[in-house]
C-alpha cells in the first residue's frame, strides 16, 4: 500500500491516538496500516534502545507486523464483503508480554532458562489478535516468569518508567505498560496473577484490566499460579481496554477453566458510561495507612467527582484482606513451584552440564535451574516446595486456602451494599530502580490492594486518578466487581476516566515529559 | 510454626532439583525466613469450620468430546528441545552408574 494519508496525521500524532481514534481513521481510510504500524515501529527504534531507552520490548516483530498491516490495507482497497467483515481493530497494532507464546518469535517469559526458545503453537488470545488482523509489533519486558513488581527481576534488564527513566515501570507487566505509556504501541496484553496488570498500570498512567477468572482463556500463557493467573488488556483508555478485552475474551475449549457462558458487551458499557444511582463501595481496610499522602489525595478527589455525578459513596470493610497478601504469597509460589517444574533441561530451553562428578539427569537438572533461573524465581520455588511440603502442607498451603475462602466472602458481603468497589491500585507511586530490589518483602507489599481480587476471581480494573503532589507521578484508582460483572468497571471507569480529564483538559499521558531519542536500534528481528 | 533455617533451604533446593551455593543458601534462608515469618499469620486466620478454596470459580465436570484433535509432529515438539536423537527427547544417565 503506498496510499497517502490524506488527513495529513503526521507520525507523532499517529502514534498518540487511542485505539479507537486509529480503528475510526482506518475505517474511514484516512490512514494505512502500514502508515500506523511503522509509525510504531519508528518509536520503538526511537525510545526503546540504548542506555537510557525505555526496553519494554525484547522482540520487535517488524517484518510480521508489516505484512499483516499491508494485508488488511489491501483488503479495505479492495472493498466489499472482504473488508465489510473486518473486526474494528482490524490493522491496530499491539504489543504482547513475553509470558504469551507466539509461534515465528521467540518467547523467553523474561528467563534465561527459555532464551532462544519458539512456540510450536500460539496462545488462544494470540490466534484472536490474528483472527482480528491486528498487527503484533513484538513481545514485551517483564520480570521474570511474571514473579515480581517491577520488571527489575526480568534476565534482560529492568524496563524504565517512561515518566522518569530512573524509576520502575512496575510489575510483572512493566514492558507492556511503559509500552503504552511511551507511545510504542495502542495496545498489549498483559497477565495478572497479584497485580501484574493493574500495578504497572497504575505507576505508569495507563488502563489495566484483569478480568474475570476464566473470561479470557489461559491457554498460551506460561503458568504461574494457574488459580490466580489471568490475561487482560493494557491501554491508554477505558474505551480500548473494552475493545481489546472484547476481541481476546470469551470461552476456549481448551481451557477447563474457560467459563462457558458468553462475554457481556463491554464496549457498549464503556460508550453508555454512567454512575447515577451507583452504589460504590470505598473498601476501608484499602487505603489510608501505609498509603503515600499523594495517592490517598488522589484517591479523594476520584470519590468526590463520581459523587458528584450522582454515584452514592458507601463505606464496606473486608477484615480478612489483613491476610491476602500472606496467603498469596504461600498460594502463588506452591503453584509456582509445581508449574516450573516442567524447566527441566529436557523438553525447552536451556540444558548446562555439571562442571564435574557424573553426568545424571538429576545434576543436569540441578545445574541447568541453578543457571537458568533468577533469585526471585529460586525464592518463590524453595518457598512453593516448603509450603506443599509434609508436615506443612495445612499450616500453610491448606490455611492460605481458608483465607480465600474468607476473602471471597468479604466481597460477597461487600457487593451486597455496594455495586463496585474503589481502592488506590497500589500504595506508592513508582519507587526508583534497585530501591527494593534486596527487600523482598517490600517489594511484595507493592501488590496489596491488587491480590484479594486475584484470590476471589473478581475481575478489576486500575486507571489513572492523577499525580501526586509530592513527586509528581501517576497514581492508580482501583475498582472492582463482582465475578461476571467486568461491564461494571467499563461503565464506571469511563465516567471516571472523562470527568479526570475534563479537569486535566486532556488525557494524563499528555503531562509526561517528552522522551528524548535515543540511539537507533538494529529493529530488524531482536535487539 | 518452625522458622525455616539454612538445613531446610538445602533439603528443598535438592528437592526442587536447583543446585545452591553455600553464599547462596546463606542469603536464601536469611529471606525466607524473613518471609515466612510475615505470612504465618495466616495460620490463625481460619476456623475448622471454614471450607478451602482451590479455584476462585469452580466448575464441574469440564468434558470434550473423545475425538483425536490437534496434535504435534514429532519435529515440532522437539523443536524446543536441547538435544533430541531419532524422533525422541535425549538426555543424560538416568542412574548414577559407572
Amino acid at each position: 500500500m503506498t496510499e497517502l494519508n490524506p488527513a495529513g496525521t503526521d507520525a507523532g500524532t499517529l502514534i498518540r491516538l487511542s485505539a479507537a481514534q486509529l480503528a475510526a481513521k482506518l475505517a474511514a481510510r484516512e490512514v494505512t496500516s502500514v502508515e500506523v504500524t511503522q509509525a510504531y515501529l519508528d518509536r520503538i527504534a526511537q525510545v526503546d534502545g540504548g542506555d537510557r531507552g525505555i526496553n519494554a520490548f525484547l522482540h520487535v516483530n517488524t517484518e510480521e507486523a508489516l505484512a499483516v498491516a499491508a494485508e488488511v490495507d489491501a483488503i479495505r482497497a479492495a472493498g466489499g464483503a472482504e473488508a465489510e467483515a473486518l473486526h474494528e481493530l482490524a490493522g491496530v497494532p499491539i504489543a504482547v508480554k513475553d509470558l504469551i507464546v507466539t509461534v515465528g518469535q521467540p518467547t523467553t517469559a523474561g528467563s534465561k532458562i527459555l532464551e532462544g526458545w519458539h512456540s510450536p503453537y500460539d496462545a488462544t488470545v494470540v490466534a484472536r489478535l490474528r483472527a482480528a488482523k491486528m498487527p503484533i509489533l513484538g513481545k514485551t519486558n517483564l520480570d521474570e516468569f511474571a514473579m515480581g513488581s517491577s520488571t527489575e527481576h526480568s534476565a534482560y534488564g529492568p524496563t524504565r518508567n517512561p515518566w522518569d527513566l530512573d524509576r520502575i515501570p512496575g510489575g510483572s507487566g512493566g514492558g507492556s505498560a511503559a509500552a503504552v505509556a511511551a507511545f510504542e504501541a495502542p495496545l498489549a496484553l498483559g497477565t495478572d496473577t497479584g497485580g501484574s496488570i493493574r500495578q504497572p498500570g497504575a505507576v505508569t498512567g495507563t488502563v489495566g484490566v484483569k478480568p474475570t477468572y476464566g473470561s479470557v482463556s489461559r491457554y498460551g500463557a506460561i503458568a504461574m499460579a494457574s488459580s490466580l493467573d489471568q490475561i487482560g488488556p493494557v491501554t491508554r483508555t477505558v474505551l480500548d481496554s473494552a475493545l481489546l478485552h472484547q476481541v481476546i475474551g470469551g470461552h476456549d475449549p481448551r481451557d477447563s477453566t474457560s467459563l462457558p457462558e458468553p462475554l457481556a458487551d463491554l464496549v457498549a458499557a464503556a460508550r453508555t458510561g454512567n454512575v447515577e444511582g451507583m452504589r460504590i463501595g470505598i473498601i476501608k481496610e484499602l487505603h489510608g495507612e501505609g498509603y503515600q499522602a499523594g495517592v490517598e489525595n488522589r484517591f479523594n478527589d476520584a470519590l468526590a467527582l463520581l459523587k458528584e455525578a450522582g454515584a452514592e459513596i458507601v463505606e464496606v470493610s473486608c477484615p480478612n484482606f489483613q491476610y491476602a497478601l500472606g496467603a498469596y504469597y504461600l498460594i502463588m509460589p506452591s503453584e509456582a513451584s509445581s508449574n516450573l517444574a516442567k524447566f527441566d533441561g529436557v523438553r525447552y530451553g536451556l540444558r548446562v552440564l555439571p562442571e564435574d562428578g557424573p553426568m545424571t539427569i538429576e545434576r543436569v537438572m540441578g545445574a541447568t535451574r541453578a543457571a537458568g533461573f533468577g533469585d526471585e524465581v529460586k525464592r518463590r520455588i524453595i518457598l512453593g516446595t516448603y509450603a506443599l511440603s509434609a508436615g506443612y502442607y495445612d499450616a500453610y498451603y491448606g490455611s492460605a486456602q481458608k483465607v480465600r475462602t474468607l476473602v471471597q466472602r468479604d466481597f460477597d458481603a461487600a457487593f451486597t451494599v455496594a455495586d463496585v468497589l474503589i481502592s488506590p491500585t497500589a500504595p506508592t507511586t513508582a519507587f526508583r530502580l534497585g530501591e527494593k530490589l534486596d527487600d523482598p518483602l517490600a517489594m511484595y507489599l507493592n501488590d496489596v490492594a491488587t491480590i484479594p481480587a486475584n484470590l476471589a476471581g473478581v475481575p478489576g480494573l486500575s486507571l489513572p486518578g492523577g499525580l501526586a503532589d509530592e513527586d509528581g507521578l501517576p497514581v492508580g484508582i482501583q475498582l472492582l466487581a463482582p465475578a461476571r460483572e467486568d461491564a461494571r468497571l467499563y461503565r464506571v471507569g469511563a465516567v471516571l476516566e472523562s470527568l479526570l480529564e475534563a479537569k486535566w483538559g486532556g488525557p494524563l499521558l499528555a503531562q509526561a515529559p517528552e522522551l528524548a531519542g535515543s540511539p537507533a536500534l538494529d529493529t530488524q528481528e531482536a535487539k | 510454626m518452625a522458622a525455616i533455617n539454612r538445613d531446610d533451604v538445602a533439603h528443598l533446593a535438592r528437592l526442587a532439583h536447583i543446585e545452591m551455593s553455600a553464599e547462596e543458601l546463606d542469603r536464601m534462608a536469611g529471606e525466607l525466613a524473613v518471609i515466612v515469618d510475615s505470612v504465618k499469620s495466616v495460620s490463625e486466620a481460619a476456623g475448622d469450620d471454614v471450607p478451602a478454596t482451590s479455584h476462585p470459580i469452580p466448575l464441574n465436570n469440564v468434558f470434550r468430546e473423545d475425538v483425536v484433535g490437534h496434535t504435534f509432529t514429532a519435529e515440532q515438539a522437539l523443536s524446543g528441545a536441547p538435544d533430541s536423537i531419532e524422533s525422541r527427547f535425549k538426555v543424560p544417565a538416568i542412574l548414577d552408574e559407572a
